[in-house]
């Protein structure tokens, strides 16, 4: 059987779970400032994740996409070190703050560059804007099948057949490939990847290759920002939290018991 | 027409309490705005829900009635709504932010090469050009942003229980009907079986139980089942809820998921139990009347929006509060 070629795209963004304490809102800017470690969007991580287990099962071969103005290739090398076969980087300060029909299309001119493919997988969402449009986009620009929020994604025959969330369960769909799909959390958290192999990767010598708009965009011109016109922090949250103390579990235990017999 | 156009959802027969949100929403831009205020519907059978639809006093209520329509298929759901949205051409067109919204808003956003702002939770018309201003959380809910976009229809999907609900008013819109050119080869994506599941309704609960990473392992939840047995005694209804990440490592059913991307509640009690407490989950919980925290890191988030904290190994605390709850 023929090899699957996989495209994920996937996302570096902030740690979208960094405490509280080190994000703040550059009002003036119009920036969320986020003092923590890039990581990969969790979304996408489960996209990778689900790439990976088809490639358990098949014949397969997945590269990652990242787009940005500028992305690390040491927070990307994780998807090497995970199993993906090959990382592509789309750098371009032309990329900052892009809408999502810009950034699908974007994609949509990479993956056209690079030609063969069988499925495209995206998070749901990303974790800084959270929009949730991009996926959706792309597999229209290129006029795809296209499967919103997966929980499970397997291939057969030349389809894929997804479990897709819908309320109260899920729906079982299928499609013929070339497709896209994006990916929900259900489908699993991505494997765990040893520290020999993550530093083996981070070390490794293989050069990542880069390519810039004028590599493969084709309608620059055309890429628009997201029209943001203020942004602001939200309504404090914050309550004052009475510590239930003790010397020991017990104690606690019996205060916290308390709490529950006055709030009934 | 510039009208201001709603996506009504029809559930079981009638309009589901989202479309009645919209129509708030949309009743309020269309009068800023001075525009008509309509409705499209889309399904198989839905002459009842249009007659509902028209009773809230819409202009126009628009119905996309044909038997391939039955059931959500995203192909020829979009396939019809491009068609009307040509035929209606709308300055302003909203969809819920649910499942349907999600799919058809950035699809059809492109098809009809206009920007779309999801789960909004405000709209306005900017007085100096007209232009929608749409609201909505970013960063997990860790910033509001305001963006404005060119383009029409202007597009944004709309967070449910954020918008008041429109009333029912004398005088009927007028029904419009369009006729949707679909066909079956239209059908890219194939529906092969539906799979209800028995699914928790957390946003009924009174008490929920909350577990995340921290409860270091699947068995985890089993402690909480016990303390959510102890607390339905004297609770009333008590479900279990949890974090995404509890979920990812599949410990439980992400219809237990609370959060962003799981269910957004207001229990009179929240017990979160070994979850840190990212954005995306707080802005599910937040509204909680009380909050009540155990976690073994003092610093973590969870503790900076509870009420009352435990900090300590839930392994060993919840055990002996099982014991004394009985008491009670």
């Amino acid at each position: 059987m023929k090899e699957i070629r996989i495209i994920i795209c996937a996302k570096e963004i902030p740690d979208p779970e960094a405490p509280l304490s080190d994000v703040s809102v550059d009002a003036e800017r119009m920036e969320v400032i986020v003092d923590a470690p890039q990581v990969i969007s969790p979304f996408d991580e489960n996209a990778l994740e689900a790439a990976l287990r088809i490639k358990e099962d098949t014949e397969a071969r997945i590269t990652v996409l990242s787009l940005g103005k500028k992305v690390s290739d040491t927070v990307l090398r994780k998807s090497l070190a995970a199993g993906a076969d090959e990382l592509i980087l789309l750098q371009d300060d032309a990329f900052e703050k892009l809408d999502s029909h810009s950034i699908a299309s974007a994609l949509a001119d990479a993956i056209r560059k690079i030609g063969e493919y069988d499925l495209i997988l995206t998070g749901r969402q990303a974790g800084d804007w959270d929009s949730g449009q991009v996926g959706m986009i792309l597999g229209e620009i290129l006029g795809l099948p296209c499967i919103n929020l997966a929980r499970e994604i397997k291939v057969e025959d030349g389809n894929v057949l997804v479990k897709k969330n819908i309320p109260g369960g899920y729906e079982q769909v299928r499609a013929r490939m070339p497709a896209l799909v994006t990916v929900s959390n259900e489908v699993g958290e991505l494997r765990y990847i040893s520290r020999t192999k993550m530093l083996k990767m981070l070390r490794g010598a293989a050069s990542i290759p880069s390519w810039r708009g004028e590599d493969f965009v084709s309608g620059r011109e055309e890429l628009q920002k997201m029209g943001i016109v203020e942004l602001s922090s939200p309504p404090d949250m914050r309550r004052d939290c009475e510590f239930l103390d003790g010397a020991t579990p017990d104690e606690k235990a019996e205060k916290l018991a308390a709490v529950f017999k006055a709030l009934r | 027409m510039s009208d201001v156009l709603i996506l009504g959802e029809v559930k079981e027969g009638s309009l589901d309490m989202r479309t009645l949100e919209l129509l708030g929403a949309g009743k309020k831009l269309a009068g800023d705005l001075g525009v008509d205020l309509s409705v499209v519907l889309m399904g198989d059978s839905i002459s009842g829900a249009a007659g509902e639809a028209a009773s809230y006093g819409p202009d126009r209520v628009y119905k996309l009635e044909h038997p391939l329509l039955k059931g959500f298929k995203a192909d020829l759901w979009l396939k019809s709504l491009e068609q009307a949205c040509k035929e209606i051409n709308p300055k302003i067109f909203l969809m819920s932010h649910s499942f349907i919204g999600m799919e058809l808003g950035p699809r059809l956003a492109c098809r009809l090469n206009t920007r779309l702002t999801t789960d909004c939770i405000d709209l306005s018309i900017d007085p100096e050009d007209g232009l929608l201003l749409r609201t909505k959380p970013v960063s997990g809910g860790n910033a509001i942003s305001v963006f404005k976009c060119p383009g029409e229809p202007q597009l944004a999907t709309v967070r449910g229980k954020v918008f008041e609900p429109v009333e029912a008013v004398e005088g009927k819109g007028e029904i419009v009907d369009i006729v949707p050119e679909i066909d079956e080869s239209m059908v890219k994506v194939e529906s092969l079986e539906i799979v209800k599941e028995e699914v928790i309704a957390l946003d009924k609960a009174d008490v929920v139980v909350a577990g995340g990473s921290g409860l270091g392992e699947e068995d985890g939840f089993e402690i909480l089942q016990g303390l959510s047995r102890a607390l339905s005694k004297s609770f009333g209804s008590v479900m279990i809820g949890c974090s995404r990440v509890a979920v990812d490592k599949g410990w439980i059913s992400s219809d237990h998921q609370v959060g962003l991307t799981g269910s957004m509640i207001s229990p009179d009690i929240y017990v979160a139990v070994g979850i840190s407490g990212a954005i995306q989950h707080l802005v599910g919980m937040i509204h909680s009347k009380k909050i009540i925290a155990i976690n073994t890191d003092p610093n973590c988030n969870m503790f900076k929006v509870a009420d009352y904290g435990v900090v300590e190994d839930y392994e060993k605390v919840i055990p002996v509060l099982i014991e004394k709850l009985e008491e009670l």
